[in-house]
């Protein structure tokens, strides 16, 4: 039983290009509503990584299954149970924030009244009534980052794969967008983060850290810092990364 | 089917709130129509001539009336020596002087000749050849007139070669060489800017892991702009029709067909650039460079392709705006049936087919 926890399976996920292995057998597992934090440098393949993962990148070898579905097989399937929010800012600045959910909802297949209904309920969440038909283009990027996952927990994922969210955006909106990463996982989303911050390393349930390819450290960032004698996450990073 | 139409809507949300793809929609179309219609012709209107008349007798007096009077020249002045000529010219008052020789009735009466010259401003070669053009249509008009017993030879100089044609209208020519322009920018141009346009968002990533399939990502994409190519190719044959009086020789269903046709393997083309290009400013010049410059230089568009050499004719066919050219050229202008124009319809439809089939290869290759 204990395996139908597990929405994520790795094993040995690999990726070439050409004779470069960007991403090199990797192997683990997530938990269901598990916060698991996907650490490594810039090119250590955690994008690729996560590309392969989410559907839009062959392996090219090895094992992975994503909400119990092969990424071989069933990308379409991986799909539909999926959000996905991408570092780069990625809702429609030439819409508004009701026109982006109504598309978003649209693509997902949702039904016009359910979106309508989902509609409300996340502009009231979010605190956006005031702008709900304002070009999200004329929107703050804090608000953008968060209108961009709520958007992307629209369809009710099971999981949610997150890039470098909270780049270039300030403390307070960084706390209030783990806030929102926390009420996710306790309604029970698995979410599946890359990030640069240590400090958001330390928020996360269990991380696993990538270098060249590899997948060097895996745990909870308690048991890490014991491992790597480290007083923060930083340190083990650091440790890690000068190998 | 939902999942497109709101994709589609979404897609005209993007068109209509972008004033410069509304401006290249819709303004560029009724500008360059206009341009080409009425500033860029080969037709010349009211041109500022000067005379110089050694003879001043009955007939060089009723000539210049004959010119004076049509609408293509205007008499600036008159001229009194030779000498006069060249300071007329460099101060750039008229386009020609028209030089009557001395006792120009009496030659006529006694040699059955007589000389006017026509010295014409050569530094615009194109306004130059058809004024002298126009001055003997209206000497040959006059000397018919004139004498339908005797045979009188009006010696004119310079000679000119090409034969003056009073149907010969400069918008004729040019409107389905516009269409074509304004329905390959339109189509291929807009579709490959906004689909960069979404991987340079990062947008492009979201649609790809969203469940919603590539193919209909790209029909979405594309089919707002069928339908607006569509309405621009109406407003070009109305303008056309109703401003420069062009008619419509053969069948509307026929060019609404062909047309359509083209607009799709031009939508075609550009998801190919845009296959190719990852910023929207290189599949513009793409666009600009790769596809418009050929439409306009080899198509037949401006240069006729069979005083080309031989390498750019043979090049020229592999040009989608040769055919369309051709085949708008025979339905508006001669009123022919697809019995005439098959095969280059056939063509068109060949090479439609063919750059669909490669952009799709193409776009699954590069979501791999």
């Amino acid at each position: 039983m204990e395996k139908n926890n597990k929405v994520i399976q790795v094993e040995g996920l690999t990726k070439l290009f050409g004779d470069f292995a960007a991403v090199n057998a990797i192997t683990f597992d997530v938990e269901k509503g598990e916060i698991f934090g996907f650490l490594g440098a810039n090119g250590a393949g955690k994008t690729t990584a996560m590309k392969m993962l989410i559907g839009i990148s062959n392996p090219t070898s090895g094992k992975a299954k994503v909400a119990g579905f092969d990424v071989f097989t069933q990308a379409e399937d991986i799909k539909k149970n999926i959000g996905y929010m991408s570092q780069k800012f990625a809702l429609y600045d030439d819409l508004t924030v009701r026109e982006n959910i109504t598309f978003f909802g649209g693509i997902y297949g949702l039904s016009r009244k359910r979106i309508k209904e989902k509609s409300t309920v996340l502009i009231n969440e979010l605190g956006l009534e005031k702008v709900a038909n304002t070009l999200v283009g004329a929107l703050p990027l804090g608000w953008k980052q968060k209108l961009s996952f709520s958007v992307s927990l629209l369809h009710d994922p099971k999981i949610v794969f997150l890039d470098e969210p909270t780049g270039g955006v300030d403390p307070i909106t960084r706390r209030q967008f783990w806030e929102m990463i926390y009420k996710a996982a306790n309604q029970g989303i698995t979410v599946f983060v890359t990030t640069h911050y240590m400090d958001e390393a330390e928020y996360c349930d269990r991380v696993s850290i990538m270098v060249n390819g590899k997948i060097e450290a895996l745990d909870t960032p308690k048991k890490l810092k014991e491992q790597f004698n480290a007083k923060n996450m930083n340190d083990v990073f650091l440790k890690l990364a000068r190998g | 089917m939902k999942r497109f139409i709101g994709f589609v809507k979404k897609e005209f949300y993007h068109i209509f709130r972008d004033k410069r793809s509304l401006f290249i929609l819709f303004g560029m179309p009724i500008a360059q129509i206009m341009l080409f219609g009425f500033a860029i012709t080969n037709e010349i209107n009211n041109v500022d001539i000067a005379i110089l008349d050694h003879s001043k007798d009955a007939t060089t007096t009723e000539i210049i009336n004959k010119i004076s009077a049509s609408k293509y020249f205007s008499i600036k002045q008159m001229v009194n020596s030779e000498a006069d000529i060249a300071s007329v010219f460099k101060k750039g008052q008229v386009k020609a002087v028209l030089t009557f020789e001395k006792e120009f009735s009496k030659n006529l009466i006694k040699d059955h000749k007589a000389t006017v010259q026509i010295i014409t401003d050569a530094t615009d070669p194109n306004t130059a050849n058809t004024i002298s053009n126009y001055v003997n249509a209206i000497l040959q008009k006059y000397q018919k007139e004139l004498n339908k017993d005797l045979t009188i030879t009006y010696q004119i100089v310079p000679k000119t070669r090409m034969v003056y044609n009073p149907e010969l209208k400069g918008v004729y020519m040019f409107v389905p060489g516009v269409m074509t322009i304004i329905l390959m920018l339109v189509s291929a141009m807009m579709t490959s800017i906004s689909i960069t346009r979404e991987k340079e968002l990062g947008t492009m990533e979201i649609l790809l892991v969203s469940p919603i399939k590539p193919l209909q990502v790209i029909i979405g994409k594309v089919f707002p702009y069928i339908f607006l190519s569509v309405i621009n190719a109406v407003v070009i044959v109305m303008l056309s029709i109703f401003i420069f009086n062009m008619p419509v020789q053969g069948s509307f269903i026929l060019l609404g067909f062909e047309s359509v046709l083209f607009i799709i393997s031009a939508l075609a083309l550009g998801i190919l650039i845009s296959t190719i290009s990852a910023t929207q400013q290189t599949a513009m010049m793409i666009s600009l460079m790769g596809l418009m410059l050929p439409v306009i230089l080899l198509s037949g568009f401006i240069f006729p392709i069979s005083s080309m050499p031989m390498p750019l004719q043979v090049i020229s066919n592999i040009i989608p705006a040769k055919w369309f050219i051709i085949i708008v050229k025979g339905i508006m202008l001669k009123g022919v049936g697809l019995q005439i124009i098959w095969k280059e319809t056939l063509i068109l439809l060949g090479m439609t087919v063919f750059f669909i089939a490669l952009s799709v290869k193409k776009y699954k290759i590069r979501l791999e």
